[in-house]
């Protein structure tokens, strides 16, 4: 079997890592995140016209008529279909939609309110908060796991993968403004369940073969590991493409977010299981004694 | 690890039928009842709104600390000790004491036994914290009390959205607590919630008064405007009748002036009131108030004694018909919020499903084929792994009936994704064994057993993904989490068992063979 020498670029794939890493933080602290609903509150309307001459500024206006706050409209799949997001969520009259269906009805002729979101405040601090929450347990259980399975030098290296995993699909998320939702958080912890099992199939193989050669430095020992699981690792990244793809294509517009942050982990992921996890063992100067030591306890 | 005993044989192939049963039950109609199950649909793939109420406890705690004070003072009266300068600022009530009978007070408000200040043995707390400074007392909800009074206005509130709902007669509601101060309500199939929501929105709360003419009432007046604006009235604060006494209310014509109107008919207690002050009251105008607001005022014409009445107010068929339904189904102790709103139309949850099985659909036969192309007899192997993950899959979410959502359906596709990664972290050992070991059937148990631990790993790391979001996720999200969790269960399951079956049966029989992998 052909061996490709991954372990030549880890240095240059390590600063194009850290350069990414840097411009997603950045865009992520100065441009920040675009927050659906869910998170920001305000309500979202799918709606599709039954007039076709209908296009997004006429429907823009009409919102903008109606005093609700910043409008935005977005086409949604199909010609006739519509997203629109506004801040205004009122709670406390009941009719506030159907006030909206029929104003717009009379502007820009029948409309079909396909999905309506509504939330309020209190309610999208309380699902951000839990959406952070639950992203920061799962790092943290997934540190928990690796630390009792694995020595610490392993554990830092995988929660490094997975962060970077993380931050850079979240900057690209803001670089082009796509919006972060509920489902997002869903992918994102998905990503990171993805970048682990990716990380440990090759750390489990690093193990194996400390425990084999003790002569082989890390350096090595880590392409070496890194070349007898590759064909796992194209194989099993390439079905879960097909599959997200699959989704991303044909799931319909409301998947579209949530498989392009998959599509996105999964590369990533794939990525810095071999490119960050694998240098930090390196770096650490991984040897035979580190899991050695570990077993005479 | 190749070897099979026939009982294990068996219950693998038992248990996957059985499962299978389910998934097809979903799509095939069978007789029995045990085995027709289906999965629900979530309210995103059938349509349907998600509607979370808040209520808005504040009048209720005013209310409750305003008929405190009457109580305090009622009681502390019989026992002859002077409270005095009595006063309600936000949520306190203070008063002051002279200073011989400090001491007695004290004891009466911390007494465990205490006839005002009710203690709970269970929380070990008094329903009223008790501050004292010199003469002047403060008294303030405890915690517990704050709770129990929140969790009983929460009872009251669900009982009451449960009869409006139940009335409007939607298709299976679901109507949940959530914390102590919220209720969750699930319309499946409704595609346009204004009429509940409108119903939800209003308290109910209906009370006659009669209008003042002079301003000078015993019980004080209050001025309250009419409910379409026009103009006020100043309103006496005896209230004749409320809507406690009502036992039924229909929307029906009035066939002298030909409007609709809600006719109501009270119970014994009711009706009594309701006599005594309308026959005392000939000439007055009897306000009917909901809400703060007069829906209407006639005059008393005559002594209204049978006990029923009508309300008449500029009412089309509709409204007559949702008063009445709210007067039926009593008020709510405290106004309710809608605090977030999720409607599907139920064409867009048909778009969903059909977009989801379609996708589902390619990415499995793409899978499928790339298995095939990747490991021939094995990826076959693999593949009917796969078919029967899927089947056991789609069978556990309908023997537990869960909720399958359009997230849940990508958590599917994506099982299918990942699924096959277990098999080809097998068959990759397996390849590199063969190149040491001629035995395949040797090679084939060492590929097994190497690979197990790396495979255990891989998949509770994202089973601990799953874990988290199954506790922390709402709705939609949870659907994924469950379909993802269940998948990894039924992946292992459909690796070690089947596939492995099928392997073993293979490699046994064809061992002879140069190449096998």
């Amino acid at each position: 079997m052909r061996v490709i020498s991954f372990n030549k670029f880890y240095r240059k794939f390590n600063i194009l890592s850290l350069i990414l890493i840097v411009i997603s933080l950045v865009f992520l602290i100065f441009k920040g995140l675009n927050y659906g609903v869910d998170f920001k509150g305000g309500t979202l309307i799918e709606l599709r016209t039954t007039d076709k001459t209908n296009n997004i500024s006429l429907i823009r206006d009409s919102f903008n008529q109606m005093n609700l706050g910043d409008v935005s409209v977005k086409k949604f799949g199909n010609e006739t279909d519509f997203i629109v997001k506004f801040e205004k969520q009122n709670s406390n009259d009941p009719e506030f939609i159907q006030n909206i269906k029929n104003k717009l009805s009379s502007s820009i002729g029948d409309v079909d309110f396909r999905r309506v979101e509504n939330v309020g405040p209190k309610v999208s601090s309380e699902l951000l908060k839990s959406g952070i929450i639950a992203i920061s347990l799962s790092l943290a259980a997934m540190l928990l796991y690796i630390w009792i399975r694995f020595e610490w030098q392993f554990s830092l290296g995988a929660i490094l993968a997975i962060f970077h995993d993380v931050i850079i699909t979240l900057g690209i998320f803001s670089i082009f403004s796509l919006e972060i939702n509920l489902s997002i958080v869903a992918a994102v912890l998905t990503i990171v369940g993805y970048s682990m099992n990716d990380t440990v199939v090759i750390f489990d193989r690093v193990r194996e073969n400390l425990r084999k050669y003790s002569d082989i430095k890390i350096f090595d020992l880590t392409n070496i590991s890194i070349n007898e699981t590759l064909s796992r690792t194209i194989i099993t990244s390439v079905t879960t493409l097909l599959a997200l793809f699959s989704i991303y294509l044909f799931g319909g517009e409301i998947l579209k977010g949530f498989s392009l942050a998959m599509i996105l982990g999964v590369i990533f992921g794939t990525y810095s299981s071999i490119y960050i996890a694998n240098p930090i063992l390196v770096a650490l100067n991984v040897s035979q004694r580190t899991i050695v030591k570990e077993e005479k306890d | 690890m190749l070897y099979f005993s026939k009982l294990r044989i068996i219950s693998v192939i038992v248990f996957t039928i059985i499962f299978s049963y389910f998934a097809i039950s979903n799509f095939v109609k069978f007789d029995d009842k045990f085995f027709s199950k289906n999965i629900n649909l979530g309210l995103d793939l059938q349509g349907g709104s998600y509607l979370l109420l808040e209520i808005d406890n504040r009048p209720v705690i005013t209310q409750k600390l305003q008929a405190k004070i009457i109580e305090l003072k009622r009681y502390f009266k019989e026992k002859q000790i002077t409270l005095k300068n009595f006063s309600l600022k936000g949520d306190t009530i203070s008063f002051e004491t002279t200073d011989n009978e400090i001491e007695n007070v004290i004891n009466i408000l911390n007494d465990k036994e205490s006839d005002v200040n009710t203690y709970y043995p269970t929380y070990k707390s008094h329903e009223f914290d008790v501050l004292e400074d010199g003469n002047l007392f403060s008294l303030n909800y405890s915690r517990y009390g704050l709770v129990l009074l929140k969790n009983s206005s929460l009872d009251q509130a669900i009982e009451i959205v449960r009869r409006r709902v139940d009335e409007v007669g939607t298709n299976e509601p679901n109507i949940l607590k959530r914390g102590n101060d919220r209720i969750l309500v699930e319309l499946p199939g409704l595609d346009d919630p204004n009429r509940i929501k409108s119903l939800l929105g209003k308290t109910a709360n209906l009370t006659f008064q009669f209008i003042s003419q002079n301003n000078e009432e015993s019980f004080g007046t209050e001025k309250l405007s009419f409910e379409d604006g026009s103009r006020d009235a100043i309103v006496s604060k005896r209230i004749i009748l409320s809507g406690d006494n009502l036992v039924d209310a229909k929307p029906t014509m009035n066939s002298q002036t030909n409007e609709t109107v809600v006719s109501f008919s009270l119970d014994r207690v009711g009706a009594k009131k309701f006599g005594k002050a309308t026959s005392t009251g000939v000439g007055k105008q009897l306000a009917i108030v909901l809400d703060g607001k007069i829906i209407s005022a006639p005059s008393v014409r005559e002594p209204i004694i049978g006990g029923s009445g009508q309300i008449s107010g500029d009412f089309t068929f509709q409204s007559a018909t949702d008063l009445a339904l709210l007067l039926r189904s009593g008020a709510l102790p405290a106004p309710l919020n809608i605090i977030e709103e999720r409607t599907v139309g139920p064409d867009l949850g048909q778009d969903s499903i059909d977009a989801g099985i379609l996708s589902l659909f390619i990415g499995f036969l793409l899978v499928i084929l790339f298995m095939i192309y990747k490991y021939r007899a094995f990826g076959l192997i693999a593949n009917l792994a796969l078919v029967s993950n899927l089947f056991l899959l789609i069978g556990i979410l309908t023997l537990f009936e869960a909720t399958l959502t359009l997230p849940g359906i990508a958590g599917i596709i994506l099982t299918v994704g990942m699924a096959v990664d277990a098999n080809v972290l097998i068959f990759e050992r397996i390849k590199e064994e063969t190149k040491n070991e001629k035995n395949p059937i040797i090679a084939f148990d060492a590929g097994y057993t190497k690979s197990r631990t790396t495979i255990l790993d891989a998949n509770i790391t994202t089973l601990i993904a799953a874990f988290i979001l199954f506790f922390m996720g709402s709705g939609p999200v949870k659907g994924f989490s469950v379909t993802l969790g269940v998948g990894i269960l039924t992946t292992l399951f459909s690796v070690y068992f089947i596939a492995r079956l099928l392997t073993s049966f293979y490699v046994v029989k064809n061992k002879d063979k140069e190449q096998l992998l």
